[in-house]
């Protein structure tokens, strides 16, 4: 029978003597929060096994793609994507992509509301589903105001008054066009990238949320269910 | 003519049937009901989501059988 895999570890790594060093503590911290095997499952919870978690990856697949055509338009600028044929394809592409991420996050998040997906010890997760949707609205909407066409010009102006009637145009003025660009390609995409990775992270703390139970049957139970002993292979 | 030729062709000839059948070369088609006013390319979206959403429920998901569970039986 083989021997049992041993992870390779450095010789000064769970030093006694460091152990009350910052990076000794942060590692503690991380590995029990976060387990390798936790953090990347051979094999999940049968219940896993449905479509709204294929819209789930669908939609990091599409934000993927939304993220690098939206670096190729950043790297060519608007004279390339409004003008050649391969700057009008990538700005297709980009807007495509967003149209899918939209299309299967509301799948998504459809689903995991009638699944109540905030059940035992999961409401950090769904609001940060929630909260990465409406960024994600915000990073569309600047969008739309930075194609540099009249379109934006368009969406602009009509937007204007909506929000300056909230009092929110002293801080976000759409008919600023080098606000709404910087809002686009900086400050939105770090939010939505970043609530999407922690919000997969909590996915992988917490687990899968188990099915309604049947009549009868005990309440929902915690993040431990996700040890279910039958599983299909991920 | 080339194959890349003969695909673009073919693919102004598809586009060609689409664009006679959904005219987006003008103002577009709204749906107004009391305070409700929406593109009817928007509802037609929202009716696509909620469509496949009950398709996604509904359908079942394919699965194939691990080794581990054949041998759990």
């Amino acid at each position: 029978m083989a021997e049992p895999f041993q992870e390779p570890v450095t010789t000064t790594a769970g030093d006694p003597a460091d152990a009350k060093m910052w990076t000794a503590r942060i590692r503690r911290r991380v590995v029990a929060a976060l387990p390798p095997d936790r953090l990347l499952p051979d094999r999940q919870p049968a219940y896993v096994a449905s479509w709204i978690y294929v819209f789930g990856v669908v939609t990091i697949a599409a934000l993927v793609v939304v993220i690098v055509t939206g670096c190729i338009l950043a790297l060519k600028g608007p004279q390339w994507w409004h003008v050649s044929t391969v700057g009008l394809f990538v700005n297709s592409c980009h807007l495509w992509s967003v149209e899918l991420f939209f299309f299967a996050m509301v799948v998504h998040l459809w689903g995991k509301f009638f699944m109540a997906a905030w059940r035992g010890r999961r409401a950090l997760t769904w609001v940060l589903g929630m909260v990465t949707f409406l960024g994600s609205i915000v990073a569309a909407f600047t969008g739309y105001l930075s194609q540099t066409n009249f379109d934006a010009q368009w969406i602009s102006t009509q937007a204007k008054d909506g929000i300056n009637a909230t009092g929110g145009g002293a801080f976000f003025n759409v008919l600023n066009f080098g606000q709404m660009l910087m809002w686009h390609i900086t400050l939105m995409p770090i939010v939505v990238v970043v609530l999407t990775a922690w919000h997969v992270l909590l996915v992988r703390r917490r687990g899968v949320v188990p099915p309604f139970p049947a009549k009868g049957e005990a309440p929902t139970p915690g993040p431990a269910a996700a040890t279910a002993t039958e599983s299909v292979t991920v | 003519m080339d194959l890349l030729g003969v695909v673009h062709d073919q693919l102004l000839g598809v586009l060609g049937v689409l664009g006679s059948i959904v005219n987006l070369d003008g103002f577009g088609t709204y749906f107004h009901w009391h305070f409700i006013y929406i593109s009817v390319a928007n509802l037609i979206v929202i009716g696509l989501m909620v469509l496949v959403f009950v398709l996604a429920i509904a359908l079942p998901f394919p699965r194939h059988r691990s080794k581990r569970d054949v041998d759990d039986g």
